[in-house]
């Protein structure tokens, strides 16, 4: 309006003042109170370089008071306010150069550039805030489909459970009637099976074996080592809390190393006790599975938030027995539970998934973010943990915690704690950050503090609706 | 940083899992790592000498005099072995005692580059002779040197009283250089010795003398023995302070039943409290401080030294000459103070005050006054092991304007270093140095780069192989370059005793060699000690050679040397023109000419923030006024009250920078809440407000030698009250400090000293008569500070958020009136960093004075010039009346100001005279 009048306007206001709020205060040749009312000075006195306002008001163009603040009009860009310090220190802080009047800084205004460029990314983040809340929709819509599946699931065990204790029920009438006259047939049958039984069992203990010398052998080189071997605690003979290096070499026969096919003796002395370090979730999990494909979570056996009664390896081996009428009991009950096993998955119904379980995709997924060094790995509600990226092993940056956001929104953080201990320090934990986004993400890990570590995450789960569009700034400027 | 422990936690993960049997977690030092007395064998063979009759005499028909010296031999009566001692009066009031052998079988180490240049003689006369003494006029009020034939002993005297006297106890062992006989003999003999005297008398050797093992390691000792003891007698003295560092009291203790205080430049890991163990660096300077007189005593010798302290009664060891020159009181307190030192000679010089200002004159005109730093190093420091990469570096520089709090230098610890390459970046955290370093540029702070003088032994890093090409490590007993563990794995040590080494070393700082460092980039020396993780004691073979001179020779010279090659470094990369700025951690007498020192890896307990005050006290004593701790704690997580608590005391204290362990939480000052946020603001504001001060004080320290801070003794030499605080202390001598150094305090009560003399409170005006305790009520937002009536201080009050942006900024001058309703101070300006304030004589350097209402600025350096656009914004006269009107003599105009009558604090508004200008103002 001001330039259609082609008249140039010098808006009378003193340096640093903004011209909306408080310029009423400054009015010209009257004299001047403080705003905080202290004290009544001539207007001369305002920016003359000398403070006389306790509130620093009197010098709103320089840095006299230590207190004051002055004002950039930043035309383009934002208006804003900086600490009077700021004024003429040499440093360039409002994009319209305003603050470095007298200093000999070589300032460039620079607002229309920041303009610009604040709005190209706020137009940026309102797509994606856009097309990440229409994902997280979907997420929500899928959430409660496999929600009711799920519930849907729990009926059909119970009515399973049932009709398969109604068969147990009839099996052991069947086998009370049968057992007087075949005791010997039965015998015959049982022994059958113990030997089935056992052959089976060395088969899985072999294959127990190998897959623990694997885990064992920590450099790879076809050896399993004394000192590969002390990594294990649980092995300790004496149970005195450290495994000597004189124990280990008790456990391995007195042997430095052993390979593979020594290994079997070794195996004998410590298979009741070993412990595996790491599970199935060796396998590379999906570093970003689509939701749809969430139909069998990467089992992750660390994780605890979740109380899986482990699926019996049994499992498979007594599937064909179903009309076994030899099989005991115990047996039978077991079978019935293992069938039902899906159910302690039901747990997860009362989970905190998020205001409308938006985040029920993010279970059971891995996320992975490679960087120089490690490998890191983020496996929502279940654990943080890191790997170096050439050989070594993984280390547990935290298991899940909690959500833990400021107070309006505590589902942007969650933590992750209770990780590996650090030496003379805590034990690692994680904070992630997450963020709206398209795609889920991890974007970057740090360690601000040893041991602490922030992770930011991409999702669609935390994108709010967005604002109403037309309240974006479109090149509205300040004059 | 550092530490043979840390690094356990570090092999654990990266090399030798050996050492992890090593390493069981440890809260505090572990003192087998280091030597007792009774554990190094030299000092354990001296300690069981007791005071007697010394089997040393002097052959005075052997004098020789000439106008620089005299000499004369002595002789040990036991093995007939003879010494020669030479004496030298000392311009200003010293006294220099050299004894070495008089024929060595090979030549005995002299440390050489501690001394700025060759001390001038004065003539030093003979008064009389007869045959068991002779008599030297050492000038002065009535000055004698006496030495005293049989038994050896030298008195130093004024009129009717024994200042000094040497070898009274009779402590004096010289052990001989000598060659190696069959040892498989003579160690046997050993078991039943009655005394040295016996002992040596038969030439025998003692178990350690060729051969010491001490944990894992053995000493060969190709030399075998060659320690060197001398004692000294202080009659009248009960204070003796100094022979830093240690983490002790002020006032040295009496080590009768416990150890002697340790010199000798060591890593040690989570030191201890209260004892006498030794640190860092070493000074061997001893003060000691009487009503009547004070007085330095300057050890020269760098090998392993042990200072034993006791308490006498003067007059039980007088006898002979001195007893037609003396009165003795046999009541009278006497201090005993007893050097012991691993090789070297006997180079002692004995300054006699008698004020503390003479010493410190006598002393500095020997080692050198403190560096005149860039004003910028005396502001704030922010530091921590480590600012993890660039985008880590920038946000905490962002956090510092987002919350407005001033900082100078941002600091990089090992970790920034490619696999601690020094002179390297890591290439994935620091893959731009340069554009980091201007981003601080434009803000106008500084980075500091840690470059510590282990040498990854790495034959694809440049430095390693630059240093193997041209033979410049030490090497080890066989001849072979030195190896020891440090941060990087394996490690070889330039040997920074050799002149072209430590230019070679100095030319790396140049821009071009030092790929990716900036104008704006200064540097800090850790671990130079040296420290080597799986050496004895933390440290470097004895028997490692620097060229023909053995490791033992010059151990506490090493860090000194460290620091000079990379402070002339930095002089040279500007082409002479700045200031350099250099942090060390280990240091010897003369350290002060290069640069600033902290006081190690302490950590965050209240009892270490306590103990930083002597420990700063004990070096500005000792010329090192470069002082500080870390803020905060190195080791272990502060409490927000103990955070608070320190950054108010390291706004008082010369160096001052936050810095924290690497396994610690993060702790930016903002990190604690809002309000404690604002606590620490305010306490960086302080400093920030008071850089004029410090800097002026700096440019009096570089130009007399007198610390910066001071224990109150010094300015009030004569109140006996004063002489063991420890828990405040002097800024100059215009600002009292007492720091809150406990938990949960509400009060402190602090001694203001001075007869007559009256203190303002700087936060209120509020006037206190000197002499007395003061009990005084403490809240967090600050910590007691008093102003010194008669004092005028200039302050910047406009605090920005670097010292940099407020170099142009007016001052402000607060004159605290004495009782006489007069003060005086001083302003020096110059342009904060280049050595033109000495070259051009570029600098402002006024006299300030109120009396009889009469306020003017005088030129303390007619010939020298500099402009400069800073100006007086205010004048705030407290204790003063009020006027009736306030003019400014150079313009003739009235200058308006207020007066607050409760508190008679007078503010005259805006005199805006140019800083460097003649004015005057006049009140009626």
């Amino acid at each position: 309006l001001l330039l259609i009048l082609g008249t140039p306007v010098e808006i009378q206001r003193p340096r640093g003042v903004p011209l909306t709020s408080k310029k009423p205060f400054y009015e010209e040749n009257k004299p001047f109170t403080c705003l905080d009312g202290s004290r009544t000075i001539p207007f001369d006195r305002v920016n003359d370089d000398y403070c006389d306002c306790k509130d620093g008001s009197d010098e709103p163009g320089t840095a006299a008071c230590p207190n004051g603040s002055f004002h950039c009009t930043n035309a383009g860009y934002r208006p804003m306010f900086i600490p009077s310090s700021r004024i003429n220190d040499g440093i360039c802080d409002c994009c319209d150069t305003t603050d470095e009047y007298n200093s000999g800084a070589k300032c460039e205004n620079t607002c229309k550039e920041l303009g610009l460029k604040e709005r190209d990314v706020l137009q940026k983040m309102a797509e994606i805030t856009k097309e990440g809340f229409l994902l997280k929709q979907q997420l929500i819509e899928e959430a409660k489909k496999g929600r009711e599946e799920k519930q849907g699931k729990v009926t059909d065990m119970q009515e399973n459970k049932k009709q398969l204790e109604e068969k147990v029920e009839a099996l052991r009438t069947v086998k009370e009637t049968a057992e007087q006259p075949e005791k010997e047939a039965k015998e015959r049958h049982l022994k059958a099976w113990e030997e089935q039984k056992a052959a089976i069992r060395l088969e899985k203990d072999k294959a127990k074996m190998a897959e623990a010398f694997l885990e064992l052998d920590d450099n790879a080189d076809g050896f399993v080592s004394v000192s590969e071997l002390q990594s294990h605690a649980e092995l300790d003979p004496d149970a005195d809390g450290t495994l000597t290096e004189t124990e280990v070499q008790g456990l391995m026969g007195g042997a430095a190393q052993v390979d593979t096919s020594t290994f079997e003796s070794v195996w004998t002395n410590i298979k009741d006790k070993y412990h595996s370090e790491v599970s199935r979730e060796e396998e590379p999990a999906p570093v970003e599975t689509p939701p749809e494909e969430v139909k069998e979570p990467v089992v992750d056996n660390d994780s605890e938030p979740f109380p899986e009664d482990d699926i019996s390896e049994e499992e498979d081996e007594d599937e064909d027995d179903e009309d076994d009428y030899h099989e005991d009991d115990d047996k039978v009950r077991v079978y019935i539970t293992q069938k039902t096993g899906a159910s302690i998955n039901f747990s997860d119904l009362s989970f905190d998934f998020g205001p409308d379980a938006e985040f029920t995709y993010l279970y059971s997924q891995c996320y992975e973010l490679t960087t120089s060094e490690y490998i890191y790995r983020l496996c929502p509600f279940n654990r943080v943990s890191q790997k170096p990226k050439y050989g070594g092993s993984e280390t547990n940056l935290g298991t899940w915690g909690s959500w833990s956001g400021p107070e309006n929104n505590k589902y942007l953080v969650m933590k992750y704690e209770h990780g590996t201990g650090c030496w003379q320090g805590p034990n690692r934990s994680t904070t992630v950050k997450l963020t709206c986004g398209k795609e889920t993400v991890v974007t970057s890990t740090s360690e601000p503090s040893r041991c602490e570590y922030l992770m930011e995450f991409t999702t669609p789960a935390v994108c709010q609706e967005p604002a109403n569009m037309d309240l974006l700034p479109h090149g509205h400027e300040e004059l | 940083m550092v530490s043979l422990r840390e690094v356990c936690g570090i092999i654990i993960f990266r090399w030798v899992p050996l050492i992890v049997l090593l390493c069981v977690s440890a809260r505090a030092v572990d003192r087998s790592n280091f030597k007792t007395c009774e554990q190094s064998a030299f000092c354990k063979r001296q300690r069981e000498l007791k005071p007697g009759r010394s089997p040393y005499r002097a052959l005075l028909d052997t004098l020789e005099l000439s106008d620089s010296r005299i000499t004369l031999q002595l002789i040990n009566d036991n093995n007939k072995v003879r010494l020669l001692l030479e004496l030298y009066r000392l311009q200003g009031n010293m006294t220099r005692v050299k004894i070495n052998e008089l024929k060595p079988l090979k030549p005995r180490y002299e440390v050489p580059d501690v001394l700025i240049s060759d001390p001038i003689t004065e003539t030093l006369s003979v008064v009389s002779q007869d045959e068991n003494s002779l008599v030297l006029s050492l000038g002065g009020k009535d000055q004698r040197l006496i030495v005293s034939a049989q038994p050896f002993r030298l008195d130093i005297v004024e009129g009717p009283q024994v200042l000094v006297s040497l070898n009274s106890r009779g402590l004096l062992a010289f052990e001989h250089l000598r060659a190696r006989k069959d040892t498989s003999i003579s160690h046997k003999i050993s078991s039943t010795v009655g005394s040295m005297w016996d002992s040596l008398k038969k030439e025998e050797d003692k178990p350690g003398m060729w051969e010491e093992t001490f944990k894992s390691h053995t000493d060969s000792k190709p030399n075998g023995p060659s320690s060197i003891s001398l004692d000294f007698s202080l009659p009248g003295v009960e204070h003796v302070y100094g022979i830093p560092e240690h983490a002790d009291t002020l006032k040295l203790k009496n080590t009768d039943g416990s150890d002697p205080y340790r010199l000798y430049n060591l890593d040690v890991f989570q030191y201890e409290l209260h004892n006498p163990m030794a640190l860092y660096g070493a000074v061997p300077v001893l003060i000691s401080h009487s009503t009547d007189r004070t007085m330095g005593i300057f050890w020269l010798n760098a090998a392993e030294t042990w200072v034993d302290i006791s308490s006498n009664t003067a007059g039980k060891m007088m006898f002979g000459k001195i007893l037609d020159f003396v009165q003795v009181s046999s009541e009278a307190p006497q201090t005993d103070v007893r050097w012991i030192s691993e090789s070297g000679i006997i180079d002692v010089f004995i300054m006699l005050g008698p004020k503390p200002a003479d010493v410190f004159t006598q002393y500095a005109s020997l080692t050198g006054t403190q560096s005149f730093p860039p004003l910028t190093a005396l502001a704030y420091h922010q530091c921590r092991w480590n600012y993890n990469d660039q985008e880590d570096v920038k946000s905490v520089d962002q956090g510092f304007d987002e919350h407005d709090i001033p900082y100078d230098f941002i600091w990089l610890d090992i970790e920034h270093a490619d696999g601690k390459r020094y002179f390297t970046w890591d290439p994935s955290k620091f893959p731009q140095p340069k554009e980091m370093l201007q981003g601080l540029m434009d803000k106008r702070r500084k980075l500091v780069a840690i470059v510590d003088p282990h040498i990854r032994v790495d034959n694809g890093y440049k430095i390693h192989n630059e240093i193997l090409s041209k033979n410049f490590y030490v090497k080890n007993k066989d001849g072979g370059d030195y190896e020891g563990w440090c941060w990087p794995g394996n490690s070889g040590y330039p040997d920074f005793t050799n002149p072209e080494m430590r230019a070679w070393w100095a030319s790396k700082f140049a821009y071009e060699q030092y790929e990716g460092s900036m104008e704006n980039q200064y540097v800090w020396n850790d671990m130079n000690e040296p420290s080597v993780f799986n050496g004895p004691e933390v440290t470097m073979h004895k028997d490692a050679l620097h060229g023909g001179w053995e490791h033992r020779d010059v151990h506490n010279l090493y860090g000194l040397y460290v620091q000079k090659a990379t402070a002339d470094g930095l002089v040279e990369r500007s082409g002479g023109v700045e200031r350099p700025f250099v942090l060390t951690r280990a240091f010897f007498a003369g350290s002060q000419r290069y640069g600033a020192v902290w006081t190690g890896d302490n950590a965050a307990e209240w009892g270490h923030l306590k103990i930083s005050i002597p420990m700063c006290l004990s070096l500005g004593l000792a010329g090192i006024s470069f002082c500080g701790a870390d803020v905060g704690g190195f080791f272990k997580h502060p409490s927000a009250e103990l955070l608070v608590r320190w950054y108010q005391a390291g706004a008082y204290q010369p160096f001052f920078r936050a810095h924290a362990h690497i396994d610690t939480p993060r702790r930016e000052p903002w990190l604690f809440g809002p309000e404690n946020t604002a606590l620490i603001r305010e306490a960086i504001r302080q400093r920030y407000a008071l850089l004029p001060y410090w800097y002026q004080l700096f440019y009096n320290a570089h130009r007399t030698g007198y610390p910066v801070v001071r224990p109150l003794w010094v300015e009030y030499p004569n109140d006996v009250a004063t002489f063991s605080i420890e828990d405040e202390y002097l800024i100059g001598k215009d600002l009292l400090v007492h720091p809150v150094t406990d938990e949960g305090a509400t009060a402190v009560t602090a001694y203001l000293p001075g007869k007559g003399e009256v203190w303002y409170d700087v936060h209120t005006f509020q006037k206190h008569d000197g002499e007395q305790s003061l009990y005084i009520p403490v809240t967090m937002s600050s910590i007691p500070v008093f102003q010194r009536g008669g004092s005028i201080i200039c302050r910047k009050d406009r605090v920005r958020r670097s010292s940099s942006c407020m170099e142009n900024d007016p001052y402000t001058l607060y004159a605290a009136l004495n009782s006489q309703g007069s003060a005086e101070g001083e302003l020096y300006i110059d342009d904060f960093h280049t050595f033109n304030f000495e070259k051009a004589k570029q600098f402002v350097h006024r006299h300030l004075s109120f009396s009889a209402n009469t306020l003017s600025s005088r030129n303390l350096a007619p010939d020298s010039q500099f402009s400069t656009a800073s100006w007086i914004e205010k004048i705030v006269i407290i204790g003063g009346s009020q006027p009736s009107s306030a003019t400014l003599k150079n313009a003739e105009s009235a200058l308006e100001f207020e007066f607050d009558s409760t508190l008679a604090v007078l503010t005259l508004r805006k005199p805006g005279v140019n800083a460097a200008a003649d004015w005057t103002v006049i009140l009626r």
